[in-house]
């Protein structure tokens, strides 16, 4: 049973653990591999005995192979004594798999590659034993190594069969768990199929494909498509896809009765078929209490590897926020001047008010205030500060029924195509970056953009001058715009520092670029992502950027590091979009494999995975009070998640195309998204939030019904001159910008 | 694996029965490898057909992520070739043209290819058109939408159902539109007041113009179309509307109840005249307001103007709103359109008018209609035209004015004040200059323009003595109407010999005429006041009003220069009319001078004068003006100040 025979210690104990009829001694001389039992199911051998023998055999000597690889030969030899085997010469792994087999079908063909997989994994292991604990009980495995899972297989005639006995049986199972049970039709169909084509029965997986794929929820089409290309072996060893339902466990939650009906109708039909593929490829998660509806299960799946497991979105997350640094107001400004002293008073109280109740009792949600360490205040932060708390007090509180006024920044002339575009917080710069490598900053006011003088001109300058800032600037140079050279390919994403010194940039070149908006020169590339960079973005607070890109790695940077602090992994497919928590502490990506997921920043952990989108992931918005995460997907949905319980409470139906922006507006009231459908909607956060909240959150299953209100959340609905929305920002008064590029064609 | 799949022609067939996708048959690997000099066997080319069917998959679905991440829904070659480098694939170079690359078959046999023609190096270098899209890329506000409000629909097209619209207009919709529509006269005058002032109601233009449209429907019932008039003059005056295209679909409506002879015509006791005076004031201003966006109209409404007027078989009544149209539209459309026309429409006129049997009698009064909206207008052509004359010839008219009593008859209003040169025909520049310059082009080619005197001769010969009563002040005139051209001038050039009454008196008549509303010379009592806009301010002595308009018609029958017209028979039929005491007597006038386009202008001033009737008046012999009430067809005059609630007057002169 060359299934064992992988390169991640956790999965191959994992294995070992597997065979519970097994005599205990086989465990003992493996105490150097660390143990991970999170990934055992519970486990019910219901094989025959005579095959369990045959695979268990199997196992012993894909695990002695390994262990002679590593030179553990002590092992090898308990190990050989433990289980009563022969010396066989382990130089001819062929013959001694054929010896061992004898009986199986395909046993040569397979134990014929599982020997030269082995000799990989072994390889892989040796070199890669430094690294292998390391990473995470998700890292991936070698790929052929994967693959062999699938070697093991009965009838491929009979697979339909097996199918339709299936289908027959939820299709006749009371309705209340119809719908848990159905959930098991797309991941064992997929992995029936996989097993076909691997076996190389190529006209039996296209009858299977043929007969069943039709059956499949709609959502799982472009995963279908991938996988109706996929029809030969040698062809599944590229294809990421398949690759990302090999490495992981498809996950199903289905409540105890209905778990208990299925396993019973299995154990009695002898289909041990399906029951080894739940049993190697499924993950259940088991719960007490009613079954879940249809609606309900539907708004969870749809993500490449199942739903979340429960215990994923269990850990404590921090949402927030920090306290604001006590900033001394100087109030005798300009405006003020003109207020008397009884303007002073009253000026400030509000200021305090507005400020002091979130700043002075610390949020028992938020996380300390040191937890990660964030950088000093400059002076120049805190008179940004202090401009901010000012246009604060000027914003418009808007509602229903005072809606943001829109603002579209129309990119005119864009041949080069542009992919990405950022705001600064104060509005008054916009970037975009562009397909043709470049970046290019836009100054919003009239204020126009210049360099820092040349370092010769520099020392000329009186340093003691109070206006030493304005002096060193270069009037020559002085213009709208600036363009910033560097990148090799598209440039993905952009983000300002939100000190607005610094602007970041990724590429399609693997690189992570960071620039000055003083010199407007490149600083510094960071490297480490090799693939295409699809979005990064700064920290609130500065100093820290996370980037994600095609590696399907998120990455944590601070910006005197050329290496990353943090790398995120776990995601099943690219990264498509990376946002920072507004305290800091956690970093959310978006991934091609239609999850979410939350990361601890300071210990790298993923603290939450929402699963519910139907497509791939290309926007996300934290609410300003950290409660909530907005997520909008490729096909067209925005999702509302609660961060603290981990739940998904709201879905916004409504675009008819790529969400690409998402934007709270400063007060969390109003939720806008812009869309590839030429549209920006305004929808009503609050009551979105507040509908839910009502609810009984006690369901700690964390089965919300979601209530379908999205035509009473729209608040509006407005149209772009064929302009795709791209990017959306509201400004410190609560204004509405949006911006993308006029596309004539 | 790697291989060119583009640059072969390829034969792409359907997947059997599933047509999950394109397949690259064997045969085509197989003249692929032929070409490269290889031979292969059947099994081998099918399995590379296979893989590279599978490799091309595999490929676009990489591709398509770059697509997606460029924000794009276009997949470009460059897509495609960005994924065949990340997986250590050579690029395909070449492909890189923005247009569609057409992929045809080929007529004998089944063969597919890309079309790839040749390019000319050399024309394409030495091309001295410059390309397309060069210029700067930058960033533009480009839509906005304030406070969150706006049309919801993309800008340039016409929303396509109420429904679409919010509540909140949705309703201010339906209850402007019952307002205006429904029976209180109060509820109505709120509605159009709101109509004209609301800056909120652009996104339900639209739906307004709509309604106005629906006189098409109604032409039965004066008092809807009247209404409908009025919601267009509320729309036009909106300042914070932008009508945009719709003033066309208004200016229809507007010439609906101008020319079309209306189906509440059809009883004489309808009063259809005060209507297609109405519209044909709401043109007026449309143009002088609006010019800029209906100046493309002009011609188009001259030319239907002018083909209604031409065309006999038409009724009376179409030819009043012709007439008054164009007497709308400006003393140059007068003098281009119907002078010119005079005579032959004349002819028809007259028949109409001898006719004395019974049975031709409304027709007859149609047609005195006629020729009272005829009258009015080639009076205001021959002064405006003798002002044009008399401003460019004299230039600064103020040291004349102040001395000459002829000036003074003609800028009665102003004294002292001198009013800029040509006050009508600057204003309406905006059309005129099109009628000139714009004319060119079309049949007014033709047209050229007659001499002051020889179009007043021309003109005396028809209207004989009303006319010249118009034309010429002073007491001189009443024994002789001045006939001759010379005289006109001289008339005009005449020192005021008479005394400030004089002068008052001369100005009367042409309150008189302004006054006479036609409902009240078209015989029967009307039961409808005049439309509110026109409504006479209250105020202006009765006893002057009736005792002209009384005493006038029959003197202004005998005054008049046609002989073969016996008084007595023309009294037969209008004296009929039982004059109600003014319906309204106007107290205030006030008077435009120079025009409100000089006031657009900022370079004019509009002159207010508030008249008390002056107790002189009505002790003002009748003769002083009855005869110069000389037909019934009264018309009254366009009223241009409209910004004004209460009555104005456009007195030019």
């Amino acid at each position: 049973m060359t299934r064992l025979a992988v390169s991640a210690p956790g999965e191959k104990m994992a294995a070992v653990q597997d065979g519970g009829s097994e005599p205990e001694g086989e465990k003992e001389p493996q105490p150097e591999l660390p143990s991970d039992g999170s990934s055992a199911p519970a486990a019910t051998p219901a094989s025959k005995p005579e095959e369990q023998q045959q695979q268990q055999q199997q196992t012993l000597l894909a695990v002695l192979q390994f262990l002679k690889r590593n030179k553990l030969i002590e092992s090898v030899d308990a190990l050989r004594r433990e289980a009563g085997l022969a010396d066989e010469p382990d130089e001819a792994p062929g013959s001694e798999a054929g010896g061992g087999v004898g009986g199986a079908a395909a046993g040569s063909a397979d134990s014929a590659d599982a020997s030269a997989l082995l000799s990989r994994v072994a390889g892989a292991a040796q070199s890669g034993a430094a690294s292998a604990p390391a990473k995470g009980g998700e890292d991936q495995p070698d790929v052929s190594v994967v693959l062999s899972a699938y070697s093991q297989q009965g009838d491929p005639s009979l697979y339909q069969v097996y199918y339709s006995g299936l289908k027959k049986f939820i299709e006749s199972v009371l309705d209340c768990h119809r719908a848990e049970l159905s959930q098991l039709f797309y991941p064992l169909f997929v992995h029936m199929y996989l097993e076909l084509v691997y076996n190389n029965h190529e006209s039996e997986a296209k009858a299977f494909f043929e007969k069943f794929s039709g059956d499949q929820e709609c959502y799982y089409q472009d995963d279908l498509r991938v996988l109706s290309g996929l029809t030969k072996k040698e062809h599944m060893k590229g294809n990421e896809t398949l690759l990302d339902f090999r490495t992981s466990k498809f996950v199903l939650r289905i409540s105890r009765d209905s778990y208990q009906l299925l396993k019973r109708h299995l154990q009695e039909r002898q289909n041990n078929q399906i029951w080894n593929i739940i049993q190697e490829h499924l993950y259940i998660d088991i719960f007490d209490g009613m079954p879940r509806s249809k609606s309900q299960i539907d708004s969870m799946s749809g993500s490449l590897a199942g739903e979340a497991r429960r215990e994923a979105n269990k850990a404590k997350v921090f949402y927030g926020l920090l306290k604001e640094p006590e900033i001394e107001v100087p109030l005798d400004d300009e405006d003020e001047e003109a207020e008397n002293e009884e303007g002073k008073p009253k000026k400030k109280k509000p200021k305090k008010d507005s400020m002091g109740s979130k700043s002075k009792k610390q949020d028992p949600n938020a996380p300390q205030q040191n937890r990660i360490p964030l950088p000093e205040l400059k002076d120049s932060d805190k008179l940004d500060k202090i401009m901010y708390m000012k246009e604060a007090t000027k914003r418009i509180r808007l509602g229903p029924e005072t809606l943001p006024s829109i603002c579209f920044y129309t990119f005119l002339n864009v041949y080069q195509g542009l992919t990405a575009v950022d705001f600064t917080d104060d509005s008054s710069l916009i970037a975009g970056g562009f397909a043709d490598s470049t970046v290019r900053v836009w100054s919003v006011t009239p204020k126009k953009l210049r360099k820092v003088k040349s370092a010769a001109d520099l020392s000329l300058i009186d340093k003691e001058s109070d206006d030493v800032l304005e002096r060193i600037m270069d009037e020559k140079t002085a213009s709208e715009s600036k363009i910033l050279y560097g990148h090799s390919g598209p440039v993905y994403g952009v983000s300002f520092s939100p000190d607005r010194n610094y602007l970041l940039s990724s590429s399609e070149d693997g690189t992570v670029r960071l620039w000055s908006l003083q010199t407007f020169t490149c600083l510094v590339a960071y490297k480490g992502h090799n693939y295409p960079v699809w979005d990064t973005q700064f920290s609130p607070y500065g100093y820290y950027f996370v980037s994600g890109g095609h590696d399907r790695v998120a990455r944590l940077w601070a910006t005197d590091h050329y290496q990353p602090l943090r790398m995120f992994a776990g995601h099943l497919g690219d990264i498509t979009c990376t946002r920072f928590h507004p305290n800091s502490n956690y970093v959310a990506t978006g991934s091609a494999d239609r999850t979410i997921r939350l990361w601890d920043v300071l210990n790298g952990h993923c603290v939450r995975v929402f699963t519910g989108h139907k497509g791939p992931i290309h926007s996300l918005a934290f609410s300003p009070n950290g409660k909530y995460l907005a997520s909008g997907s490729t096909d067209g949905r925005v999702l509302l998640w609660d961060l603290g319980h981990g739940l998904m409470i709201g879905e916004l139906k409504g675009h008819t195309d790529t969400v690409y922006a998402l934007k709270f507006s400063r007060d969390g009231e109003i939720l806008a998204s812009g869309s590839m459908d030429n549209t920006v909607r305004l929808w009503d956060a609050f009551k979105a939030f507040d509908d839910v909240e009502t609810d009984d959150f006690t369901a700690a299953t964390g089965h919300i019904h979601l209530p379908d209100n999205s035509q009473e959340l729209l608040l509006g609905t407005y149209l772009t001159k064929a302009t795709p929305v791209i990017h959306l920002h509201f400004t410190r008064r609560n204004l509405l910008l949006a911006a993308g590029s006029y596309n004539s064609q | 694996m790697c291989m060119r799949y583009e640059e072969f022609p390829a034969k792409m067939t359907e997947t059997r029965e599933e047509r999950r996708f394109a397949e690259v048959p064997r045969e085509s690997i197989k003249l692929m490898a032929e070409s490269a000099g290889v031979e292969l066997g059947d099994d081998v080319a099918a399995m590379l057909a296979e893989d590279v069917c599978y490799r091309l998959r595999e490929a676009t679905q990489n591709s398509s992520q770059f697509m997606r991440h460029a924000k794009r829904r276009k997949l470009t070659v460059e897509d495609f070739n960005r994924a065949l480098r990340w997986s250590n694939t050579e690029t395909i170079c070449g492909y890189g043209a923005q247009d569609a690359l057409p992929f045809r078959p080929l007529k004998e046999g089944e063969l597919f290819f890309v079309e790839d023609r040749e390019v000319n190096l050399v024309e394409l270098a030495l091309a001295t058109n410059i390309p397309k899209g060069c210029a700067e890329t930058m960033v533009r506000v480009h839509v906005s939408y304030l406070d969150g409000k706006g049309n919801l629909e993309p800008q340039g097209t016409v929303p396509s159902a109420v429904q679409s619209l919010s509540d909140d207009l949705l309703k201010y919709y339906q209850q402007i539109t019952r307002a205006i529509l429904g029976e209180d006269p109060h509820l109505m005058k709120v509605a159009l007041l709101d109509l004209q002032s609301n800056s909120k109601i652009a996104a339900l233009l639209p739906y307004f113009v709509y309604v106005i449209s629906g006189v098409k429907s109604v032409s039965h019932d004066l008092d809807q179309l009247n209404r409908l008039l009025h919601m267009v003059k509320s729309l036009v005056q909106n300042p914070y509307l932008y009508l945009g295209s719709y003033v066309r679909s208004l200016v229809s409506s507007v010439m609906y109840c101008i020319l079309e002879p209306l189906a509440a015509s059809i009883n004489p006791l309808n009063d259809h005249w005060t209507l297609r005076d109405y519209a044909a004031l709401l043109l007026s201003h449309i143009f002088w307001t609006h010019g800029d966006l209906v100046s493309g109209l002009y011609h188009q409404i001259l030319l239907s103007l002018q083909k209604v007027l031409s065309d006999p078989v038409r009724p009376l009544c179409s030819h009043y709103g012709a007439v008054v149209g164009l007497h709308a539209l400006g003393w140059k459309a007068v003098e281009r359109v119907l002078y010119p026309h005079l005579p032959a429409y004349w002819a028809n006129l007259q028949a109409v008018l001898d006719d004395y049997s019974v049975s031709n009698a409304q027709v007859k009064a149609d047609g005195h209609k006629v020729y009272g909206a005829i009258l009015v207008a080639v009076e205001r052509l021959l002064k405006m035209k003798a002002v044009s004359l008399s401003a460019s010839a004299e230039g600064g008219a103020a040291a004349l004015q102040g001395s000459v009593g002829g000036m003074m008859g003609f800028r009665e209003s102003s004294p002292g004040l001198s009013p800029p040169p040509e006050p009508l025909s600057e204003p309406p520049l905006g059309i005129a200059s099109h009628l000139q310059a714009g004319g060119a082009g079309c049949q007014w080619e033709e047209w050229t323009p007659v001499s002051l005197p020889d179009m007043y001769c021309e003109l005396y010969s028809f209207f004989g003595d009303s006319l010249a009563v118009r034309f010429s002040t002073g007491p001189a005139l009443g024994g002789a109407p001045s006939a001759t051209p010379i005289q006109s001038s001289d008339t005009r050039k005449e020192p005021g010999s008479g005394a400030a009454n004089l002068e008052s008196t001369r100005k009367m008549p042409q309150l008189t005429a302004n006054m006479n509303i036609s409902p009240r010379q078209d015989g029967s009592p009307r039961t409808e006041p005049a439309p509110p806009s026109l409504a006479t301010a209250p105020g202006r002595s009765l006893a002057r009003s009736s005792s002209s308009s009384s005493s006038s018609v029959p003197r202004s029958r005998s005054s008049s220069s046609r002989p073969g017209r016996s008084a007595s028979q023309s009294r037969d039929i209008f004296p009929k009319a039982r004059f109600p005491p003014p319906q309204v007597g106007p107290p205030a006038f006030s008077f435009l001078i120079g025009g409100r386009q000089m006031g657009r202008r900022c370079q004019g001033r509009r002159f207010q004068t508030s008249f008390t009737p002056t107790p002189s008046l009505t002790s003002l012999p009748p003769r002083a003006y009855a005869h110069k009430l000389p037909v019934i067809g009264r018309v009254s005059k366009p009223v241009r100040r409209w910004t004004c609630s209460h009555y104005s007057l456009y007195l030019p002169l």
